[in-house]
């Protein structure tokens, strides 16, 4: 049985919707509630490689796509979340289950403001210390005309 | 008593190219922790790229990275054609496998040379970047630039590769095949390097799968994997070549696979050369539809990872870049703690880390928060280290 029908078997209750883009090239959309369970049937059960999270505003809120390798058939496996809350967005962090995962949360943090619930370090990754809180320029709202000007004092 | 000292490295690392800040955490002579910071480099080229059109976009990711400057071209050109579904000319496949090859050549030796200066062998470093520069006359012959080459655009390449510079380029790269050879054998089989590097810096197979890390870094911690054979791109479907996978880990084995890819990519440019066929090199894209695309390629780091998102204007919505050091920076986490201060300044250069891609070193002292080493230091520390094996092997003392 080929990755994405073990995929799709297992996951079949979560898949809201799945679309073989190109041979290659898979993106399986799921319910929020069910990003970790699957998470951790890609990562730990059927042994695919976590590439990057891609975070992206939409006109109707958030979503984040977790991409994941499959080096033996060459697949991209995309998960993809569409996040519930637009105000106060917020999600499950998988850091707990892919340790390698730590940075791109910190940095989808900070830079789009989404909040990684369970992410045991999340502080900045890019940003200097003196950005103001609460300013996410990855957002389309954010106002790069008037940015404030800092100093790089990260290195002490 | 213990004294917990931290070790800076950085920001501004005297041997490598760009800006990287290391916090390591010492007792004694032995690393209990790190903390990597990044940053320093961040320009905002995700968010540059939404003000940028489609055919701008090959430009701006270029400048992202100045040594592997084509990798980022070639992620980003495939994540359209994956988007648009765009069939790319054969003779264009050809050129974007001989660029990629000759840049992964002269980033290896690059690394190589840097290698050898940290642990002392300086020879190494001047025969590795002398050897370096008639790959990168090659670039100059085929582009007319030595670095940032200008060669991808969307559903092709910008330039074709003359014929009669075929010639030329295969009598330099003929050229190059016995300093191969010479490498592997002044380093390889050097018994004070082996002993210098075997057991040094180790990341086991198991923490490389947890850390997600890519490229020659997981080839050496018994990862089979390689994009260049994994997911088939540009030629390499069409040439014979050998994934190199090493057991151990540690440097030495790291080392090695860069050593060995390099008689790899010359025999796959040779190969490219010889089958190149004639004809277009450019597939004329004049529209890119609403949609998403996913490109990635075996950069000399490891995987680089492009995914765009287009709603049908001419500019992308969304630009996510992943380049191979993030994953592989961060996962000294793991391969320098545990190790010594005098090998510090290796193991972090062992990944090949490119902080444009990703981005400084402090040895401190925990208990009163002093530094006590700079980056200057720590390569000295690890240069005298040599320079004690060598004693102690009866190989002299000449640098």
């Amino acid at each position: 049985m080929s990755i994405r029908e073990k995929i799709k078997e297992k996951l079949s209750r979560a898949i809201i919707d799945y679309n073989e883009h190109s041979p290659r090239r898979i993106y399986i959309l799921i319910k929020q509630k069910d990003l970790k369970t699957a998470v951790t049937l890609l990562f730990k059960e059927l042994g695919l490689r976590f590439i990057t999270s891609s975070g992206q505003e939409n006109p109707d809120g958030f979503e984040i796509i977790y991409h994941f390798s499959a080096d033996a058939s060459g697949e991209v496996i995309s998960l993809r979340v569409n996040l519930e809350d637009r105000k106060n967005p917020k999600v499950d962090s998988i850091t707990p289950i892919i340790i390698g995962a730590e940075w791109i949360e910190r940095e989808i943090w900070e830079l789009l403001g989404i909040n990684f619930i369970g992410h045991p370090n999340l502080k900045r990754l890019l940003l200097a210390e003196e950005w103001p809180q609460g300013e996410f320029p990855l957002r389309h709202d954010h106002d790069h005309e008037h940015e404030h000007s800092h100093e790089d004092k990260k290195n002490d | 008593m213990s004294h917990k000292v931290v070790v800076p490295i950085g920001p501004y690392h005297p041997l490598q190219e760009e800006p990287e800040y290391f916090r390591l955490y010492v007792e004694g002579e032995k690393v209990v922790d790190i903390d990597i910071v990044i940053g320093y480099l961040h320009r905002g080229i995700e968010k540059l790229s939404e003000s940028k059109h489609f055919d701008q976009v090959a430009f701006l990711v270029e400048r992202i990275c100045g040594i592997c400057s084509n990798s980022h071209p070639i992620a980003y050109c495939q994540a359209m054609e994956d988007l648009a579904g765009i069939q790319v000319p054969e003779k264009a496949l050809y050129i974007r496998t001989i660029i990629a090859e000759l840049e992964r050549i002269h980033s290896h030796l690059l690394w190589l040379g840097l290698a050898g200066h940290f642990i002392g062998y300086n020879t190494v470093w001047m025969w590795a970047w002398k050897y370096r520069e008639p790959v990168l006359d090659m670039f100059e012959m085929i582009s007319g630039n030595r670095n940032h080459y200008a060669m991808m655009k969307i559903g092709g390449v910008r330039r074709d590769i003359l014929d009669e510079d075929i010639p030329a380029l295969k009598k330099t790269l003929d050229d190059l095949v016995p300093i191969v050879a010479m490498f592997k054998g002044a380093v390889m089989d050097d018994p004070v390097i082996q002993s210098r590097l075997k057991g040094v810096g180790i990341l086991t197979k198991q923490q490389a799968i947890d850390w997600c890390v890519v490229g020659p870094t997981a080839r050496a911690s018994g990862l089979n994997m390689d994009l260049r054979r994994d997911d088939p791109y540009a030629a390499y479907d069409m040439v014979n070549w050998k994934v190199i996978v090493q057991e151990e880990g540690d440097i030495f084995a790291k080392t090695v696979v860069r050593i060995l890819e390099l008689g790899e990519s010359i025999s796959i440019i040779r190969q490219c050369l010889d089958k190149m066929p004639k004809g277009e090199f450019d597939a004329n894209v004049k529209q890119i539809p609403a949609g998403v695309g996913i490109g990635r390629i075996e950069a000399p780091r490891g995987e680089c990872f492009h995914y765009v998102k287009s709603d049908g204007t001419n500019r992308p919505i969304r630009h996510k870049i992943r380049a191979p050091s993030y994953m592989n920076v961060a996962s000294n986490k793991v391969g320098a703690v545990g190790g010594t201060i005098s090998d510090a300044a290796i193991t972090l250069a062992a990944v090949d880390p490119c902080y444009c891609c990703t981005e400084r070193t402090a040895v401190i002292e925990k208990s009163s928060d002093r530094k006590i080493l700079n980056g200057f230091d720590l390569i000295k520390l690890s240069q005298d280290k040599t320079e004690a094996l060598k004693e102690r092997m009866g190989h002299g003392t000449i640098k």
